[in-house]
């Protein structure tokens, strides 16, 4: 079929803690894996929303970190070499005609497998987007949620909007380019790097870039260009800041995305499956994790792992199908202990 | 005990309150729209809602975390709150407030 695609055993979309230990699981029962996530990181939730607050529901784990729980899982997953295609949306799923599942990512990555586990906790991590009534005209044109290439910004009159980290590294990595440069949030408090504050600081000190407290209320242009954003102070009358290119940095939230149209079945944005093999609608798909649902569910990690651990055994029948299933204990087989690189 | 909670489009319900659960909890076991993406761990504000003024000293003031997550929502204003930062004690009874549109999606 198509000359580029990759091709191995299972495809995990999304590499949240549930994703991460299916390849555990997968692993042990011979099967490679290769993981499409949109963050620029593993860990999902984990890492994303509470990298440093803890978690005191992981089995055996009185206390650990978003964080710690995602690097432990790292290493215990390090013997089945997982592959990562990181900062890739899942875009299009497709079935072949020899069965098994091709599955396109918005960066062009082509993944050929006979099993595809959706892991995709609440949907995709996207931008926060104002909601402002006809933002979209400007997406992409003159307003943006990230920084693809700097170019894009150069002799331009930026307005950056957020008070975190991407708001000021970008306010102050643009302004060498852009031709003018300003920075909206909400109240005088940054939650970024000391160091990145205080450069803004200078910057605004310096007259080489103007702050506003404020929020944004609305955009002025037209045909997709911006001329200016409108703002409110919170004890002044609303003004307009003249610029022709908004960047927003709201953080993230998360959406369904393309899961939605990879022809499941879906209950509210759930994907219902059943709770001896964790499959879906569909033959040789699996979700497991947030992003599934049946009766008894409860959102937790360990519910995860639970249907990784199960979700694997279908998966084998699947892509080893001329294989006899041997069910082992790691204290024992000295075959589990290989795959591991323990053996004595 | 209850919560009052109105939505953008005016329409009001009355929402049964339990000592001790969380505000947002309590929006989301009565089946009104209530995102709260990062369930309950004040990092994402989409349990963003607007107490009514009256309520306000009765419900106190944001913590410095909240004030930092509520940077992520749009349209704050002086009564703004995250909901998974409340929780329902007796003498909020009746406590009313508006849900936000990063709550409601």
């Amino acid at each position: 079929m198509s000359v580029d695609a990759i091709e191995t055993d299972v495809i995990v979309v999304g590499a949240g803690p549930c994703g991460l230990f299916a390849a555990f699981e997968l692993g042990l029962n011979d099967m490679r894996c290769h993981f499409v996530d949109i963050l620029d990181k593993v860990g999902g939730q984990c890492a994303e929303l509470y990298p440093e607050k803890p978690i005191y529901d992981i089995p055996a784990l009185p206390i650990v970190t978003g964080q710690q729980l995602t690097d432990a899982l790292m290493e215990q997953i390090k013997p089945f070499h997982p592959v990562f295609h990181l900062n890739q949306m899942a875009e299009s799923l497709t079935k072949l005609d020899n069965g098994r599942w091709r599955l396109a990512t918005d960066a062009g990555t082509v993944l050929e497998a006979p099993v595809l586990v959706v892991a995709a906790g609440g949907g995709s991590f996207m931008p926060k987007k104002p909601p402002i009534e006809g933002i979209d005209e400007y997406e992409g044109k003159s307003v943006f949620y990230a920084v693809r290439r700097m170019e894009t910004f150069r002799d331009r009159t930026v307005l950056v909007a957020g008070g975190g980290d991407s708001a000021l590294d970008w306010l102050i990595n643009l302004q060498p380019l852009a031709s003018s440069i300003q920075l909206v949030h909400r109240r005088d408090d940054f939650r970024a790097a000391p160091d990145s504050v205080g450069k803004m600081r200078a910057l605004v000190a310096g007259q080489q870039a103007k702050l506003h407290i404020a929020q944004i209320m609305g955009l002025e242009g037209s045909g997709g260009q911006l001329e200016g954003v409108r703002v409110k102070p919170d004890n002044g009358p609303e003004y307009t800041i003249e610029c022709d290119t908004l960047l927003a940095f709201y953080g993230l939230t998360m959406k369904l995305g393309p899961v939605a149209n990879f022809g499941l079945n879906l209950e509210q944005n759930l994907i219902p499956v059943d709770t001896e093999k964790f499959q879906t609608s569909e033959h040789g798909i699996f979700a497991i994790g947030d992003i599934n649902s049946y009766p008894g569910k409860l959102k937790l990690i360990l519910s995860g792992f639970h249907e990784a651990a199960l979700m694997a055994q279908e998966a084998f029948r699947i892509v080893h199908p001329e294989r006899k299933q041997r069910f082992q204990y790691t204290t024992s087989s000295s075959d589990l202990q290989k795959k591991l690189g323990v053996a004595a | 005990m209850k919560l009052i909670v109105k939505q953008a489009d005016g329409t009001a319900t009355d929402v049964p309150a339990r000592l001790n659960w969380t505000v947002m909890e309590l929006i989301k076991d009565a089946g009104l729209p209530m995102r709260a993406e990062c369930g309950g761990s004040c990092a994402c504000a989409t349990c963003h809602v607007y107490i009514d003024p009256d309520w306000l000293d009765k419900v106190g003031e944001r913590n410095d975390e909240e004030a930092y997550t509520l940077d992520g929502a749009f349209n704050v204003e002086p009564n703004s709150r995250l909901s998974c930062q409340i929780t329902f004690k007796p003498e909020l009874d009746g406590l009313s407030m508006t849900l936000s549109k990063d709550a409601t999606g």
